[in-house]
């Protein structure tokens, strides 16, 4: 019985679950201390306090988020040995400064500056106050430089040498850090980031809108997210494509699930949707667009495209996934700059804040951004297997010697600690969205605010719909 | 490529380095693991508060040497952490599990009401005390060696468990009680105050207790190790080392009598100082106890002197900072809130 299980599958689905996980944390923190860092900024600069209600309000957020990011991300540091023991070794002279550079940069830095934003209100000026919103933002940042460097090295490594028991040893640190596909990884992530951050924020301040209720504080979150969906999702979309153009350079087969395409072909259409057939070789049911596959990766209408069918079997990831989650990813982009486009028309009429049917639109596309993400990492990650070092080392090559029975036991426990806790935080971040900003609260919590509630939501509560 | 090989000793600068990010760790988050340890037994919920309050700006700080230890073992001795993980596997996930049920405690307690701020009450209590024990578990199992092969843990799953690493647990969680106690004296006053100087004498026998045994079977596990410590003339250098214990263990003693309060904390902190030492020089030159030393598991030379740039650039500032935030936050604890 014991036998049964697989060990490197386990170790695939345990370090999928936590990294998944993890990354939903990171993804809404990055963006949020960025923005939370405008809007002291705004505050400091106007003195209209708002800002600092808005900014109150979600700091908490930020810190219940913050707080299950640092322990979920704390398992990432101890699951590269515990499940990837051989690859550790063999890649760890490459991998480990960097993520080492991660720890003395960014890390500290977060940790310890978190404390003075949360707590430090009336024991730092309000410039040191902001001067410790702004570290924590750059931190946060800079935690996403070196792990993208990291992750973006395993996809297109280079700046190294093979040496005796397959060890691999640094030769070029700098083709390490910036290898190819970093670049356009690191800004489509804190793209991503900031994205998934905008249409939290404005799903909420459009749900307050819609119970008419903090309406002044609804007009910055829903305002500031909807600048961010106008401006920066198109952006956002340039830069996906950007990046799968790279992709395609480096990791062709890669592309080639993500397109559903078996046959190499001059003018390849592209398939909308289907259902890729491992087994058979072929992509079932496709509804096709002629010729658009090659325009849109070669920038010409009768371009080559490389099918799977060029990769062995053994060289190609599991297809349906990869072609899956692509397409839920780029339709959550399209969602996203539609909204932007809606947004902008909206503002012009000067009808933003009062159209019912779109703060419910923006409170549908809330999630949007975490979907976007999650599915993003799948195309990506299940992309590049079957191989943990991209043409390098193979992921069943990398697992730890440890018996699959551990790996599995491990796994229920994360899993039920998993949803448990997180089950809870995200129950407390929903109540703290419920409460809203600049409410009087009976028991203050270690950042609760101790002032009395302001005029305008005195009204907007007294006096209902007339604010 | 750069590499600072020919004019420092890299391994052994490195195995400093991850042994001081390691002390480093258990004393800080070993007070605020300890707080979480002597938490339920505090003689009121105003008191809770206090003592949650008193570290809450600085859990998330201690808990990333942790993490520093551990990347720097990737970075700097990759070997030694591609051994120790999967050997350690069911203490480390179950040390991880704890630190997310305490970790998370800190937030989520302050946010709820009622009947729920039960849960992570416990949940607080529990993971600390599930941490501080894996922690002490993972300690045991390390000092005993674990079975290698070619470049691989060799050894069955439970390797791990045996009279011996339960000990060394039982004694990490009084050890981390005293530091707690002794930095909640530091923290705060009134009744808060009063309970913790009285748990901290109360702590401080079993700690002594567990320390000795700890150290004496240490010594008779490992034949290496018992002619280290008791052949002359080591025995007459390395003497210094339990007599300072000693001394200091009677001057905690008399600090909290005294009701002194900075003292205890302090001296606690010279306690594991020295039990550290004697640890050290015990395991010297094993990186993995007995199979690897810190020399064959050192990574590249061009790895170690890459992370050593940074980490000499980095760890004065980081330093600085840390301790700019503990002086943010100096003085005693209020149990309402922190503004």
């Amino acid at each position: 019985m014991i036998e049964k299980f697989d060990p490197v599958l386990l170790a695939r689905i345990q370090f999928a679950f936590t990294v998944s996980f993890h990354i939903i944390f990171p993804a809404f923190t990055i963006g949020l201390a960025s923005w939370l860092a405008v809007l002291e900024w705004r505050w400091l600069k106007t003195g209209n306090t708002v800002y600092k209600e808005v900014y109150r309000m979600w700091v908490k957020i930020f810190a219940v988020t913050f707080g299950m990011g640092v322990v979920s991300g704390v398992v990432m540091s101890f699951q590269f040995g515990t499940n990837w023991s051989v690859f550790s070794d063999r890649a760890g002279n490459v991998l480990g400064p960097l993520l080492g550079y991660e720890v003395l940069t960014a890390f500290f830095l977060e940790a310890s500056f978190l404390g003075v934003m949360l707590f430090g209100w009336n024991r730092v000026s309000p410039k040191m106050h902001f001067a410790a919103t702004i570290i924590v933002a750059l931190g946060t940042l800079i935690s996403a430089f070196w792990i993208l460097s990291a992750n973006s090295w395993m996809q297109t490594p280079q700046g190294y040498r093979l040496g005796a028991n397959g060890l691999l040893y640094p030769t070029d640190w700098l083709k390490i850090i910036f290898n190819p596909s970093f670049p356009y990884r690191l800004l489509h992530m804190v793209t991503a980031s900031y994205l998934t951050t905008a249409f939290v924020v404005g799903g909420i301040g459009a749900y307050y809108l819609w119970r008419n209720r903090h309406v002044k504080h609804a007009r910055v979150m829903l305002g500031m997210a909807m600048i961010m969906g106008i401006f920066v999702a198109p952006i956002q979309a340039v830069m996906g494509d950007l990046h799968g153009l790279n992709t395609l350079e480096h990791q062709p087969v890669k592309v080639a699930a993500m397109e559903g395409i078996w046959e190499t072909k001059q003018g390849a259409p592209l398939k909308l949707f289907g259902w890729p057939d491992q087994e058979e070789e072929k992509t079932k049911y496709a509804i096709e667009i002629p010729k658009l596959s090659s325009l849109i990766l070669t920038h010409d209408l009768n371009g080559e495209v490389k099918g799977l069918k060029e990769w062995a079997k053994d060289e190609r990831p599991p297809v349906a996934w990869v072609f899956w989650s692509f397409r839920i990813m780029v339709g959550m982009g399209v969602l996203m700059v539609f909204t932007g486009v809606t947004a902008a028309v909206l503002f012009l009429r000067k009808q933003l804040f009062s159209k019912r049917w779109f703060q419910l639109w923006c409170m549908a596309m809330t999630p949007s951004g975490f979907v976007a993400v999650l599915a993003g990492w799948f195309v990506t990650e299940i992309g590049r297997q079957p191989y943990i070092v991209y043409g390098v080392m193979r992921t069943a090559e990398a697992v730890s010697p440890v018996m699959g029975f551990q790996v599995a036991l491990s796994l229920l426990a994360f899993i039920f600690s998993y949803v448990f806790v997180f089950g809870a935080g995200s129950y407390y971040i929903l109540r703290l969205i419920g409460k809203g900003p600049g409410v009087l609260e009976k028991a203050y919590g270690t950042h609760g605010v101790k002032e009395p509630p302001l005029l305008t939501d005195l009204a907007s509560e007294a006096g209902g719909k007339h604010v | 490529m750069f590499s600072l090989e020919s004019f420092v000793d890299l391994p052994l600068i490195w195995y400093g380095l991850i042994a001081t990010a390691v002390f480093l760790y258990v004393l800080l988050d070993g007070f605020d693991l300890g707080v979480g340890i002597l938490f339920p037994f505090a003689p009121s919920d105003s008191c809770r508060n206090r003592m949650m309050n008193s570290i809450a700006p600085f859990w998330d700080g201690n808990e990333t040497w942790l993490v520093f230890g551990v990347g720097g073992l990737l970075a700097a001795f990759p070997l030694a952490y591609a051994i120790l993980m999967p050997a350690l596997y069911m203490p480390v996930i179950l040390m991880l599990l704890g630190l997310i049920f305490r970790g998370v405690a800190f937030e989520f307690r302050f946010k709820a009401t009622g009947r729920s701020r039960r849960i992570w009450d416990y949940s607080f209590h529990f993971g600390s005390l599930a941490a501080t024990f894996m922690q002490g578990m993972v300690l045991g199992a390390f000092v005993q060696g674990v079975k290698v092969q070619g470049r691989s843990f060799a050894g069955g799953a439970f390797d791990w468990i045996n009279a011996y690493s339960v000990m060394v647990g039982m004694a990490l969680v009084f050890g981390y009680a005293l530091l707690g106690a002794t930095w909640l004296v530091m923290k705060t006053d009134g009744i808060t105050q009063d309970w913790a100087r009285k748990c901290a004498g109360y702590v401080l026998g079993y700690v002594g207790i567990f320390l000795g045994l700890v150290s004496i079977s240490m010594t008779m596990m490992n034949s290496d190790v018992k002619a280290l410590w008791f052949s002359l003339p080591n025995t007459f250098y390395l003497l210094p080392i339990p007599l300072s214990t000693f001394v200091m263990f009677v001057m905690i003693w008399r600090g909290l009598h005294k009701g002194k309060e900075y003292v205890s904390f302090f001296l606690s902190i010279g306690v594991f100082l020295t039990g550290y030492m004697g640890l050290g020089i015990s395991l010297w030159p094993w990186m993995v106890p007995f199979k690897v030393s810190f020399r064959q598991a050192a990574a590249a030379p061009e790895s170690q002197s890459l992370l050593l740039v940074g980490t000499a650039v980095m760890l004065p500032l980081i330093l600085g900072y840390v301790a700019y935030s503990y002086y943010v936050f100096r003085g005693k604890t209020s149990d309402e809130t922190l503004y």
